[in-house]
């Protein structure tokens, strides 16, 4: 049991910052970013069950089994004296473990249902502000002169354009910037954001889940660009991705109050990538195949891992 | 026979343009004399469309006086304004809700906003 809390403790602290600090470092997730997204969430996943998992054994490690230990405390905890075996520390981690999982639970419901709550007012709102964008289903039109696109995931859906975007933008990136939108639609990009945004919230001063939330929402757009290059063709993005975003400028609403610009440098790995040469493109995607396949590999161990030793700590496997 | 979602729409719009407070039956009439003949609402859907309205924090009524009365709470102007700020503010877990085209807000989509909340700020 011992044994087993060490490996776990040892893959948690490994998935708490060397492995995302290395992966958001990488080049390759812009080239491939189902793999990539597939990669941070197994990295996430793991990390937190290992972390879960380690305080587990090594809190019912006396026991042979979480259930033992369970069994054996539940009488003595408030009374004492503790069983043979078992001290402080234990009962610490057990504790510990249970609280950790308590604080990612609530905090994701928690996002949830405030994600939910903003997506019940922008439908409210969009219902009586705009009108449908005839032969688009589920797309509306705001009247409003800053150019602006945005989508409303969840169960009913919503992409809403401005009156300023349909004015600078020409047919075909209009019809860009809906593929993108609705490809964000389709692959339920909200759900993975929303697990990485309640992950954030609920260690905060932790820079790596920043870092990996930023990643998430990257990888995101960049799977919503393939989506729109799919459906219109990578120079219409291009433009549109031109205009709508001003490349370059920096933000200016409201000022950002680190230095550095978050969301311009994102928007300019969007722009980098759509600007490779179609050969070149061609032959790093011969190169990137086997990087994908290793990533999803990765991914699976990954979780497997903590999985494995879960079921273990359960006392399922004798 | 209109869905409430229209009769909601229609019901805003006749209190955007109206700057009396208006009871259910001068609405009813106003929606009638909107649309096409014979596609009249009862005073009932009108009241039923105005309490969700009003749940919604879109129209505020008068108790005092019987019927009752009602009004827009806030311009079609401002709750565009409600809307885009929504959408544009960094503070709030729009991340995690909604998804932009283009991340950040440039400058000229910053200068137009605020020059559009000024305006609405002085009328």
């Amino acid at each position: 049991m011992l044994a087993v809390s060490a490996v776990l403790g040892a893959l948690a602290v490994a998935l708490a910052w060397p492995v995302p600090v290395a992966l958001s470092r990488a080049a390759w997730p812009t080239r491939a970013p189902a793999a990539a997204l597939a990669l941070w969430q197994a990295i996430a996943l793991a990390g937190g069950l290992s972390m879960i998992g380690c305080l587990l054994a090594f809190g019912s490690a006396p026991a042979g089994s979480l259930p033992a230990a369970v069994a054996a405390l539940a009488p003595h905890l408030f009374t004492g004296p503790l069983p043979a075996g078992f001290g402080v520390a234990q009962v610490a981690a057990l504790t510990l473990a249970a609280a950790v999982a308590l604080l990612l639970m609530l905090n994701l419901a928690l996002t949830a249902v405030r994600a939910e709550r903003e997506r019940r007012r922008q439908h409210q709102l969009i219902d009586l502000l705009s009108d449908p964008l005839p032969g688009e289903p589920r797309t509306r039109v705001l009247a409003h002169p800053v150019p602006l696109a945005y989508c409303v995931p969840g169960i009913r859906t919503a992409t809403v354009l401005t009156d300023g975007l349909i004015e600078a933008l020409e047919h075909d990136e209009l019809a860009a910037v809906i593929a993108h939108e609705r490809t964000h639609l389709d692959q339920l990009h909200h759900l993975v954001r929303l697990a990485f945004r309640a992950w954030h919230s609920a260690i905060p001063w932790f820079p790596i889940a920043n870092r990996a939330e930023r990643a998430v929402i990257t990888l995101t757009e960049m799977l919503a660009d393939d989506g729109a290059r799919r459906a219109v063709g990578t120079d219409a993005l291009r433009r549109a991705l031109e205009r709508v975003g001003d490349a370059g400028e920096s933000g200016a609403y409201p000022e950002s109050s680190s230095g550095a610009n978050p969301d311009a440098a994102m928007l300019d790995a969007r722009l980098r990538r759509l600007g490779v040469d179609p050969s070149v493109a061609e032959r790093r995607e011969r190169d990137i195949r086997s990087v994908r396949a290793a990533a999803l590999a990765a991914s699976v161990a990954l979780v497997m891992v903590p999985v494995v030793a879960l079921i273990a700590i359960l006392g399922i496997v004798p | 026979m209109a869905s409430l979602g229209e009769l909601e729409r229609s019901v805003m719009e006749v209190l955007w343009t109206t700057d009396a407070d208006l009871s259910a039956n001068e609405l009813r009439d106003a929606l009638a004399l909107r649309d096409e003949p014979g596609r009249s609402v009862a005073t009932t859907t009108v009241l039923t469309v105005l309490s969700r309205l009003e749940r919604k924090g879109f129209v505020t009524r008068t108790r005092e006086v019987r019927p009752h009365r009602y009004r827009a709470l806030l311009s079609r102007e401002e709750h565009t304004a409600e809307l885009m700020h929504e959408v544009l503010d960094r503070t709030t877990d729009r991340d995690a809700a909604l998804a932009r085209f283009v991340g950040t807000a440039t400058a000229g989509e910053a200068a137009t906003l605020r020059r559009l909340l000024d305006e609405l700020a002085r009328s």
